[in-house]
């Protein structure tokens, strides 16, 4: 199974992994209509910052995922490709994953439609390679198997 | 009050950066990238502004900006049009504002004649063929060093001892450019990729950082008038010691390295104290004389114990070829002679603007004297200031060069734009900056790769043009100004360059 793995001594803190993560989440896939004319989805990765640390952190896909555990209702389970992924049919938004999760990956989805309901990277099931990985200029972000 | 300018300080924004609000997402990539405070954003407007005046044309907002939202436009001239002065009088202000003479830094950028793009190169036509370097072999292997008047054969071997060589696969090395004006991720490129390439880098006057011991066998290391750094291991890790004399884009001028950018580790690789300006003195303190040099070429020569060439290094200034010849005759190897398009990482711009001479004049005239004189073999010579294309690096051969340095081409290739901010550590493409932040955003495995590319390219380049002049041996190349034309060239000029005009 291929991860994205993340480089810190990389990373230049420019942002475009959450870019392009809304782009590919977006209805239209399109940069322009995707940030101003639809409702914008939340970004499943972010670039945390401590000067002259930065780096981009999205779910690691763990082997003992504890938001699967802490998960009620069986919302958040691993999907035949490997990667841990949220049912948002079953999702009832009690945010136990949010809690659980070690390196706060999991966030709250604020788009009308699926308020509050948990939302993850997905590892973007309709791409080769995630567009996170795509987007970093210097690769900062490599999907590589693990 | 940040953002609010001040007439006391006030002189006219260069640049103006416009957004097309329509593209502009607010990402906001572009002020994180921005290191001159140039952009910046209002949550409260939501709206990216900019700060023109702080702005250096350094291009990385637009590079980065994923809508391609940003242009960024040269501010004409307001000023009434007055020919000769209009491009004085923001500088001549800035003089009277801050009291200090401005520092600048790459090449020097006024229009002078490039007499590059004045010569004309040869091919083969039906007499003698043309060689296609795809299927035949071609050989740019170069020896720098000393070369022996006469060989002496005995015994079914060599009797004379020839003296230690230089020896590099393609005749393009890194030039000195040191760390403390780059940044520890550039120096990391410049070295894999001269390994890689069979080619030497320069580790320039500010000493080696210990991590890069590990690149022995591809260093030649410099001793300058500062003495940075300088000490036996790192002697004996170079292949060869350089001892620079002058640098092209400030001739007379010793080397400077704010003090913003002696962090600890610079600090404690030039063995000074941290955060004070790293000033080399103009001269070598005991180099008043050719005598003085010869002294210091075999002070280091048996520091080395006479298994390394020495180059000096000298800039292009008017009497060269009487220098260069003294040079050859204190016992240097190579000389490397630097023309004034040459780069720095600080320097005075009056100095930069004015000072020197074109690498072509200065390789012509030192090239001719030498073999006037009957030493030409008693030093190789390196062309480097200003070697924008491999076409260049063949001119430059022709006209008597054994080999050339890059150095501004090299940054190019990892992203440089020429902003002309060296000097003030702040580069936005992290490559002459030592914040640990900035300094992230050069990728040795990637600035490495394209080093590669280049000069894999230009060597391409260099034997394709070979072959077509029926030539398929850079020693057959070597000085050969027949192969050379001059156009719109005055017949002085020509004279000095040692070539004929086009058609003749």
């Amino acid at each position: 199974m291929k991860i994205v793995k993340i480089n810190e001594d990389n990373c230049i803190y420019c942002h475009l992994c959450e870019v392009a993560c809304v782009v590919e989440h977006s209805q239209s896939k399109d940069i322009i209509k995707a940030f101003k004319r639809e409702e914008k989805p939340t970004a499943r990765c972010g670039v945390e910052f401590n000067y002259p640390l930065s780096l981009s952190v999205m779910c690691r896909h763990c082997d003992d995922a504890p938001c699967m555990e802490a998960c009620q209702n069986g919302a958040m389970h691993r999907d035949d490709r490997g990667y841990v992924v949220v049912n948002e049919d079953k999702c009832v938004g009690c945010w136990m994953c949010v809690m659980a999760c070690p390196y706060g990956v999991i966030k709250r989805d604020t788009r009308r439609d699926v308020w509050g309901l948990s939302t993850k990277c997905d590892s973007c099931p309709d791409r080769d390679v995630p567009a996170c990985v795509e987007a970093c200029p210097n690769n900062a972000l490599m999907f590589e198997e693990i | 009050m940040k953002w609010m300018k001040n007439l006391k300080t006030y002189t006219p924004p260069a640049f103006t950066v416009i957004r097309d609000d329509y593209r502009c997402i607010r990402c906001k990539a572009c002020v994180e990238q921005c290191s001159f405070d140039a952009t910046f954003y209002d949550e409260e407007e939501n709206r990216v502004w900019n700060w023109d005046a702080n702005c250096v044309s350094c291009n990385r907002c637009a590079a980065i900006c994923p809508t391609e939202a940003i242009t960024i436009e040269k501010r004409d001239y307001s000023y009434r049009r007055n020919y000769s002065w209009e491009s004085h009088i923001d500088s001549l202000k800035k003089r009277a504002i801050f009291g200090g003479t401005p520092v600048v830094s790459m090449g020097n950028d006024k229009p002078y004649k490039i007499y590059w793009d004045h010569i004309l190169l040869n091919a083969s036509q039906v007499t003698n063929p043309s060689i296609d370097p795809l299927r035949e072999p071609m050989e740019l292997k170069t020896f720098l060093g000393k070369k022996p008047h006469n060989i002496e054969i005995g015994d079914d071997a060599l009797k004379t001892i020839l003296s230690p060589q230089l020896e590099i696969d393609i005749p393009i090395m890194f030039a000195a450019m040191s760390y403390g004006a780059l940044s520890y991720n550039v120096v990391e490129a410049l070295g894999r990729a001269a390994r890689e390439m069979g080619t030497f880098y320069n580790s320039g006057e500010g000493g080696l950082n210990k991590d890069h011991y590990k690149f022995k066998g591809n260093i030649i290391v410099q001793v300058a008038s500062g003495r940075f750094g300088v000490h036996k291991p790192y002697l004996d890790v170079g292949s060869a010691i350089e001892i620079k004399i002058g640098q092209g884009a400030k001739p007379g001028i010793g080397g400077h390295l704010p003090g913003e950018k002696v962090t600890e580790t610079i600090s404690e690789t030039r063995m000074m104290p941290q955060g004070s300006d790293a000033i080399s003195p103009a001269p070598h303190h005991d180099v008043y004389s050719i005598e003085d040099l010869r002294q210091l070429i075999y002070a280091l020569k048996e520091a080395t114990e006479y298994t390394k060439p020495v180059i000096v290094k000298i800039a292009a200034v008017h009497n060269v070829a009487a220098i260069a010849s003294g040079v050859a005759r204190a016992g240097a190897d190579i000389l490397c002679i630097d023309g004034f398009k040459g780069g720095t990482g600080a320097s005075p711009q009056v100095i930069r603007d004015n000072v020197g001479l074109p690498i072509e004049f200065a390789l012509a005239v030192v090239d001719e004297r030498l073999r006037n004189e009957g030493i030409r073999q008693d030093v190789s010579i390196v062309a480097s200031g200003g070697i924008r294309n491999s076409m260049d690096a063949v001119k430059a051969i022709a006209l008597g060069a054994d080999a050339v340095y890059i150095g501004t081409a090299a940054l190019l290739a990892i992203g440089c734009t020429m902003c002309q901010q060296c000097h003030t550590g702040k580069c936005a493409w992290g490559i002459t900056t030592q914040d640990p932040h900035l300094s992230k955003r050069v990728n040795p495995d990637i600035a490495s790769e394209r080093l590669i590319n280049l000069l894999k390219v230009w060597a391409l380049e260099i034997k394709e043009t070979m072959g077509a002049m029926g030539i398929n041996s850079i020693e057959s190349l070597r000085g050969n100004r027949l192969n050379l034309r001059g156009i719109d060239l005055t017949d002085r000029e020509m004279e000095i360059l040692g070539i004929l005009p086009a058609g003749e």
